[in-house]
């Protein structure tokens, strides 16, 4: 699929013109979207509209740099005025009332913005199967999950529905769907990107990159949307390269190879490719392979489902019914409770003695109707994966668990920085699968959830540390599906991890 | 108030003061604070808890509190960490609140409380950093419980004391200093009856002697600083009397009720929330450099003490008089903004204490409110010191300066309460006066000389008060003598 500056060669050129091109994606969205299910809205109109307006622009010589670019919006990126529900019942309806400040920056650099894309909900998943818009397909294989949570993103790039788009990423929740569906899925350095007007899972962990059908458009991408925003104080203020200008830069990369992510439970197509492209990038001289030692790496999954949960049961609270999302029936709480309290009055009627105490007490101990409303409210609203998670996340942080769980998986993430920082200071690189098999079928492990968490074996280290990481197609499996490989790179090494790409695009072509 | 005098006990008390900050935006959004706004007008999507939203620490919020901790004596953090309170209620929209938990950012420190038979050190725990919730307003409407968000993440601080105090009359004390502290360094208007200056209390009691602390109650809604003294000795008294009957106190939460002056309870040590604290991942740690520190140090106002002592050694005041003018940050303000304009320290501490301190008590009204500014109060003092004017004089132009924003000397003219000193005006009057008393002439020139005073009254009197009482002496004496000799 094109680079987007050859795209904008062409508009600028004359042969085509913006509104053609959106017509060309919007029209198979309409074929074949019906299919796949990667959007969840699109606007035909208002992008028929701001691409006459973005045209208008080029023709004037005053377009900016990402006019030609057609990106879709993963739904938990606030856009003003339009439903930004995280695929989830409880916010349905909701409608963001501000922009949040990638949509600002792309918009400001005359990005098209084609439609909201379809994920797991808030963001928790591994196969954009937790949605109440039901699964978005793999491309590829319509059989098979797009993977997640960022699936709509990359069945959309991969479907060719638009040239690029956004996700986010929590614990792979770019890479590994970059890697089901054969894209290019960048993790920013945490801190890279703004978070404002993310719709928060694991504030610590979350992340906003682009997914792209090549690397050159996702450096493009970043260098838009990163940056300091003095809208959230974990922005770093660290200048922005210019990301393009490293994509051709010469130089053999030091390339560590940590022999923990190439061990048990790796489907063993994935590792073949991952290591056959790794022996020819160095047979070519453009890497030079290390090994490295990750002691830690084999606690990352269990720590990032103790913080990343924790961190989510907070967020979460204010989904709650009283100002905004969904809020269940008051009617049907308060028969709820006249109902229950009539059993329970009955009851203590045939009762007597201690059991009578006991009933009166449980018949005092009734919550209130506000209590219940937002019981009720949240039960309906969420899924099953979300309720999970806010649970775990609830137990990790209360009294008597806290120092067990939560405060030694803090010191278990220092550690797994730390393993980060020590290979750092030797190699630029730290390359791996991007997860350890391709992608599986509908419904295959949605009754293990500890087999879909495994999923992130591979990725969720990266956002432990803070560091960036990006998924690149390794080739294929015998039956076609598109196997990834990971780089990942210190933080704020985007350079890094673009330089090592494009070798990767050039070997591949 | 019943006291029930029970030697054997003594009660241990430690108070948590929460302070509103005079920050002009709130503490992690970037819009206005101001008391009295039409509900829900000062919001952004944050105070709101939209989604994607996220806190923005206001640097204000940290040199206040910092400001505080330094005037207080405290170690300033060089690394504090904020921390998520969670709970739920409809007038916290985030579903948690954002405060401080294991790293305030100030710690040990202490403060000097005076009582009547001396002074007394209160340790200071902790101070920490939080935001306000919004207000639920449950009798506006007849179904509903309405929220106004309005008052969502206002900054506060939270004051910890050390369990150090132990009548309810050093809590009182320790309240009233607390307040003059954060008036004095004008990050907190200190107004109880409006909330924005609030205290819990920990209450225990123990046997005289013992060291280890009995069980605790926590008071809550105290409104003022009566209520204050108020509720805890009712639940001293509450509690020895509970102990004296052979029951135990339970550790339980209470809500002071001021009109049935008793306590009940609001929650039950069972139904404690557990918070689930946990550090705040959308604001980095916040890291003090030293700099900073010192240019809060540096632009510290002076406290009452200081100022206190400079009233006495540079202003000649007594200390009494010192004291009662530094109570009030404000009122001390006033005072030498006086000495501004009239180099008499004295006679203007006169003034203020007995005049000015007497409206402001009769009308109940603050300093700040006083109709009367510094300036003119100055000009009025100078009258009298000049002799334009006697002591009553002033005090009656005083009274007309309240209701009257005019120049006191015109008053005085107006008032006919200037004194005139022209001999030509007075002369005749003392030539009168002795004309009209021969036998008190006769005696006084026998060596009755306290007769002396007798004769100013009359001449005063005649002269409806405008003569001159120094001049009349003067001259009273000159002629006096002037028949003895002749």
């Amino acid at each position: 699929m094109a680079e987007i500056r050859s795209t904008r060669e062409q508009l600028e050129n004359g042969e085509i013109t913006l509104p053609e091109v959106a017509d060309h994606y919007l029209t198979r969205i309409r074929e074949e979207d019906s299919t796949v299910n990667a959007f969840v809205s699109v606007d035909e109109e208002e992008v028929l509209d701001t691409a006459a307006r973005i045209q208008k622009k080029i023709d004037e010589g005053r377009a900016g740099t990402l006019a030609g670019s057609v990106i879709g919006i993963k739904d938990l990126i606030c856009e003003k005025g339009k439903i930004t529900s995280c695929a989830s019942a409880i916010l349905k309806n909701f409608e963001s009332i501000y922009d949040a400040t990638v949509i600002e920056r792309l918009r400001k650099e005359d990005a098209l913005l084609i439609g909201r894309l379809n994920m797991d909900e808030f963001a928790m998943g591994s196969s954009t199967e937790n949605t109440i818009y039901g699964p978005t397909r793999n491309p590829l294989d319509t059989e098979r999950v797009s993977g997640g949570s960022s699936g709509g993103s990359a069945a959309a790039v991969a479907a060719d529905f638009c040239n690029a788009a956004l996700g986010s990423d929590t614990g792979g929740s770019i890479r590994q769907p970059a890697s089901y569906c054969g894209v290019v899925g960048l993790k920013p350095t945490y801190g890279r990107v703004s978070r404002h007007g993310l719709v928060a899972y694991a504030s610590s962990f979350d992340g906003i990159g682009p997914m792209t059908s090549n690397v050159r458009d996702a450096a493009k991408i970043l260098k838009v949307i990163a940056g300091y925003d003095s809208r959230d104080n974990t922005t770093a203020r660290v200048k922005v390269p210019d990301y393009e200008s490293y994509l051709e830069q010469s130089g053999k990369l030091k390339v560590g190879v940590p022999s923990e992510y190439f061990g048990e439970g790796l489907n063993e197509e994935v590792r073949r490719n991952v290591e056959e492209l790794l022996e020819k990038l160095e047979r070519r001289g453009d890497i030079e392979r290390v090994p490295v030692e990750m002691p830690h790496m084999e606690y990352s999954i269990a720590t990032y489902y103790v913080l990343a949960t924790a961190e989510a049961s907070s967020n979460l609270a204010r989904y709650d019914g009283v100002r905004y999302g969904h809020r269940a029936q008051i009617e049907e709480v308060h028969r709820e409770i006249d109902r229950e309290k009539k059993e329970i009055e009955e009851q203590i009627r045939q009762a007597d003695g201690e059991e009578k105490t006991k009933l009166s007490e449980t018949l005092a101990g009734l919550n209130s109707p506000l209590i219940r409303l937002y019981k009720k409210s949240r039960t309906e609203g969420f899924g099953r994966e979300v309720k999970r998670r806010i649970l775990l996340g609830t137990y990790v942080l209360s009294a008597g668990y806290y120092d067990a769980y939560y405060a030694k998986a803090q010191k278990v993430r220092r550690l797994i920085r730390e393993d980060f920082d020590r290979a750092f200071s030797d190699v630029d690189l730290i390359v791996s699968p991007t997860a350890p098999t391709t992608a599986f079928h509908l419904g295959e492990n949605q009754d293990d959830p500890v087999r879909m968490y495994l999923n992130d074996i591979y990725t969720a280290p990266a956002n432990l540390a803070g560091i960036c990481a990006i998924s690149l197609p390794a080739g294929a499996e015998e039956n076609g599906l598109p196997t990834g490989i990971q780089f990942m790179a210190d933080r704020f090494r985007e350079d890094l991890l673009f330089r090592a790409g494009r070798k990767v695009e050039q070997l591949l072509s | 108030m019943s006291t029930i005098q029970h030697d054997k006990f003594e009660a241990v008390i430690g108070l948590e003061v929460h302070a509103q900050l005079l920050t002009q935006s709130k503490a992690f959004a970037p819009v206005s604070t101001e008391f009295g706004g039409a509900p829900n007008t000062q919001v952004t999507p944050l105070c709101l808890g939209h989604p994607g939203t996220l806190p923005v620490l206001n640097e204000n919020l940290v040199r206040y509190t910092v400001r505080m901790g330094l005037a207080t004596g405290c170690k300033i953090a060089e690394k504090s960490i904020f921390a998520r309170k969670n709970y739920f209620y409809p007038d916290l929209p985030k579903g948690y609140q954002i405060s401080q938990y294991e790293t305030p950012i100030c710690y040990d420190g202490e403060i000097e409380i005076e009582l009547d038979n001396g002074r007394k050190r209160i340790g200071i725990t902790r101070i920490h950093m939080e935001e306000d919730a919004g207000k639920s307003i449950h009798d506006r409407d007849p179904v509903n419980t309405l929220v106004d968000l309005n008052r969502a993440g206002v900054p506060l601080i939270e004051i910890v004391s050390e369990p150090d105090l132990r009548t309810p009359g050093e809590a009182y004390a320790y309240l009233k200093k607390i307040r003059q502290i954060v008036q004095y360094l004008e990050i907190c208007d200190g107004n109880m009856e409006e909330g924005s200056l609030r205290c819990d209390a920990n209450v225990s009691v123990r046997p005289r002697g013992e060291s280890a602390f009995g069980t605790r109650t926590e008071l809550k809604n105290m409104n003022s600083f009566r209520n204050v003294e108020r509720a805890i000795q009712f639940e001293i008294d509450r509690q020895i009397e509970l102990i004296e009957s052979g029951g135990e106190v339970v550790q339980e939460t209470l809500l002071w009720d001021p009109d049935k002056l008793q306590t009940r309870q609001m929650r039950s040590k069972e139904e404690a929330h557990d918070y689930r604290y946990f550090p705040e991942p959308d604001i980095p740690p916040v890291v003090l450099e030293e700099d900073f520190v010192d240019e809060v140090r540096q632009n510290l106002p002076e406290m009452p003490e200081s100022r206190r002592e400079r009233f006495e050694k540079q202003l000649g005041l007594n200390s009494d008089d010192a004291r009662t003018l530094t109570e009030n940050r404000y009122l001390a303000d006033y005072y030498e903004e006086i000495l501004e304009y009239l180099d008499n320290p004295k006679a203007a501490a006169n003034l203020v204490m007995t005049e000015v301190l007497r409206v402001l008590n009769e009308q109940s009204i603050d300093i700040q409110d006083f109709p009367v500014r510094p300036k003119p109060l100055a000009d009025l003092i100078r009258l009298k010191q000049d002799e334009k004017i006697n002591s009553s004089a002033m005090q009656k132009i005083f009274n007309r300066m309240l209701e009257q924003e005019e120049e006191p000397e015109k008053l005085a003219g107006e008032m006919n309460l200037l004194q005139i000193s022209e001999e030509g005006f007075v002369e005749p009057i003392i030539r009168e006066v002795l004309d009209a008393h021969p036998d008190e002439v006769m005696r006084y020139r026998e060596g009755k000389k306290q007769l002396i005073g007798f004769f100013i009254g009359q001449v005063m009197q005649k002269s409806k008060g405008q003569a001159n009482p120094k001049q009349v002496r003067e001259l009273l004496t000159k002629k006096l003598d002037q028949i003895e000799k002749s």
